[in-house]
């Protein structure tokens, strides 16, 4: 039993569902089912992101869409209007993404808790109405359509759904991986502190300020690289992408998956999307199960699927190992939302 | 001059509407300390209760008006029952994402019911006054005066009543409340129920002057958030002022500056704000 616990959380685990991943187009003959796999990828690399500054370090993000949309909108514009190839637009995307989340995050994370989320939804809110207005940059509500996809150099075509997929998969690996390397060290470790409280990772010689920035300029990336798979899979773009309703959805994914834990935005996106996807015509009213669901996840289970797996299983181990070893067998353990929500209580 | 005094007028009308919403808005952070996201929600279907009661059962405008106050209120106890009273110890990110939960819901299920085509709402007082030069719309005197009359009631109940002083009382030292036998779901409801009321009146207001749609609540919301941390979260004559700083900066740079980026301006003004000084303008220290 312990072992098949373990084996969850082993790496031989991860290049499973690899595995599962890449055969996933072999298997399913639909196109469509491709795509919306695609798809889900590419918020779940944007929900990657939100999860650092959301999830490690504690800050409520309200402005993750925006900074999907500033990608999407980089790739857009970039290729549309000035006929540049996609790679170098994405990677500008990228640099947009860390200029505009450096400036936002330097005034914004000197506050905190409410003011920071508050700040955070005016900001996004801001985005959006500039793209709706900003009708020379942005063409404004008509959106921008044809953006041309990534080029596959003679290799690979990326219009084709499959070949896409295995793009946006190899770019949602790489995410995971970061996330894991930044999980596991010090900064991952900082971030955590903060999240737990402010003050005593200030009293222990953390820089508040700029592991904060750091947290959040990572998530920004995060999300206008997202952005700008988006803008090529999609190929078309409007305001509605920086809708703060984006990024409700994000934070509902989240924490379907789970705060702060390493495969809780993976397994959160995908469980919502294929839901939505299996009530056909749920798409336009999805807030009306999201909305309650949002609520009754946070009262009754709020460290979502795989942090409530996790502090099982700690819990499970501490009460199996005798006295002595306790400390060794969950030391390796990732700490969950449960142990930082106790260390917030005592704190 | 005729076109400035205009536009003073057209700021104190936005100035009473947001000041109302953003008194509801720090009533109950002053006695929670939760920003309410559901607010801008429940100032919408107050929109929306008053449009079914007028236009689809037919009634009075003040019958709509009062029907809608006691709807929301209702409402707004739900919620607190519902959502925030079990959420009261958890860490404060789980308040804010349940408040967005509850506003998804609420928007979703008005506009599975109405759709999202623009609506509005007759007034039943359409004369113009004229006063020399300028023009005064009856409904936008109304906005005013009926603001500034429920802002004097409020007032009066939260400084001259047994139950607003508990809620005074309660929103300055929680545990001293307790301690002198104050009941502190009953202050949470009545909050609730009261923020509730003023979201829904101001809705029924400003509402003939203006369009009903499900996405209504969401400037709104976003203007009262900036008003309150203006004013200081928690502060009730600084949602007043607040209100009216933002209810004139809109009027008078929508006309002077640009009509197109008006909704921005308060935005602006907040990042300027917070950028000067993280906790408002008129706190003293943190919370």
């Amino acid at each position: 039993m312990n072992r098949a616990i373990d084996f969850f959380l082993s790496s031989t685990m991860r290049w499973l569902l690899l595995a599962l991943a890449i055969v996933f187009p072999l298997v399913v003959t639909s196109e469509y089912l491709v795509y919306v796999m695609a798809l889900a990828f590419v918020w779940a690399i944007a929900v990657y992101g939100m999860n650092i500054i959301t999830g490690y370090c504690g800050q409520l993000n309200l402005a993750h869409g925006g900074f999907f949309a500033i990608g999407a909108y980089a790739v857009a514009i970039l290729t549309v209007d000035h006929g540049w190839p996609f790679w170098p637009a994405f990677a500008m995307a990228g640099v947009f993404g860390a200029v505009f989340g450096l400036l936002v995050g330097v005034v914004s994370l000197r506050l905190k808790e409410h003011y920071f989320a508050i700040f955070t939804l005016s900001v996004g809110y801001i985005i959006y109405l500039l793209i709706d207005k900003w009708e020379e940059l942005t063409h404004g509500s008509l959106g921008i359509i044809s953006i041309s996809p990534p080029e596959g150099f003679g290799l690979v075509d990326f219009t084709q759904t499959v070949p896409f997929y295995y793009l946006v998969l190899a770019f949602l690996a790489f995410a995971i991986w970061i996330t894991r390397r930044i999980s596991e060290s010090l900064l991952g470790r900082t971030f955590r502190a903060i999240r737990i409280s402010d003050d005593l990772a200030q009293s222990l010689g953390i820089n508040l300020m700029r592991n904060k920035v750091l947290a959040f300029v990572i998530s920004t990336v995060y999300a206008a690289f997202a952005g700008g798979l988006y803008a090529g899979v999609v190929r078309f773009i409007g305001p509605e992408q920086a809708n703060f309703i984006h990024t409700f959805d994000m934070i509902a994914y989240l924490l379907v998956g789970g705060f702060g834990t390493l495969m809780g935005p993976l397994a959160g996106t995908l469980i919502v999307t294929w839901l939505t996807q299996a009530v056909q015509g749920l798409e336009e009213y999805r807030m009306i199960v999201f909305g309650p669901l949002l609520v009754l996840l946070v009262i009754f289970f709020p460290k979502g699927i795989v942090g409530t797996f996790l502090s099982w299983r700690g819990r499970r181990l501490a009460r199996q190992a005798p006295r002595g070893d306790r400390a060794s067998r969950t030391g390796g353990s990732e700490p969950t939302a449960d142990q930082s929500q106790g260390a917030r209580n005592n704190a | 001059m005729e076109l400035f005094i205009q536009q003073i007028l057209n700021g104190l009308t936005l100035g009473s509407i947001y000041g109302l919403v953003a008194l509801g808005l720090t009533l109950v952070y002053g006695i929670l300390h939760v920003p309410n996201f559901a607010h801008g929600a429940l100032y919408m279907v107050g929109a929306y209760v008053c449009y079914f009661a007028m236009v689809e059962l037919g009634l009075n405008y003040w019958v709509a008006m009062v029907a809608a106050a006691a709807v929301v209120a209702l409402l707004s106890v739900l919620c607190e029952r519902l959502v925030f009273h079990p959420l009261r110890h958890a860490p404060p990110i789980h308040d804010k994402i349940a408040a967005i939960g509850i506003l998804l819901f609420l928007e979703a299920v008005v506009q599975m019911h109405w759709g999202a085509d623009f609506r509005r709402i007759p007034t039943p007082y359409n004369e113009i006054l004229r006063l020399g030069e300028l023009t005064l719309p009856v409904q936008r005197l109304l906005i005013i005066g009926g603001a500034f009359a429920l802002m004097g009631a409020l007032h009066l109940y939260l400084k001259k009543t047994m139950t607003g002083l508990t809620i005074i009382a309660m929103a300055q030292n929680r545990e001293g409340a307790f301690l002198v036998g104050i009941d502190a779901n009953r202050v949470a409801m009545m909050t609730f129920a009261i923020a509730g009321a003023l979201a829904a009146i101001a809705a029924s207001l400003f509402a003939p002057i203006n369009l009903v749609y499900p996405a209504m609540g969401h400037l709104v919301l976003l203007k009262a958030f900036v008003i309150i941390i203006l004013g200081g979260m928690g502060s009730i004559p600084g949602a007043i002022i607040g209100g009216l700083i933002i209810g004139f900066a809109e009027a008078l740079g929508g006309f002077y500056i640009s009509s197109t980026y008006k909704d921005v301006i308060a935005f602006v003004l907040l990042v300027v704000i917070l950028s000067i000084k993280p906790t408002g303008l008129f706190t003293k220290g943190v919370r």
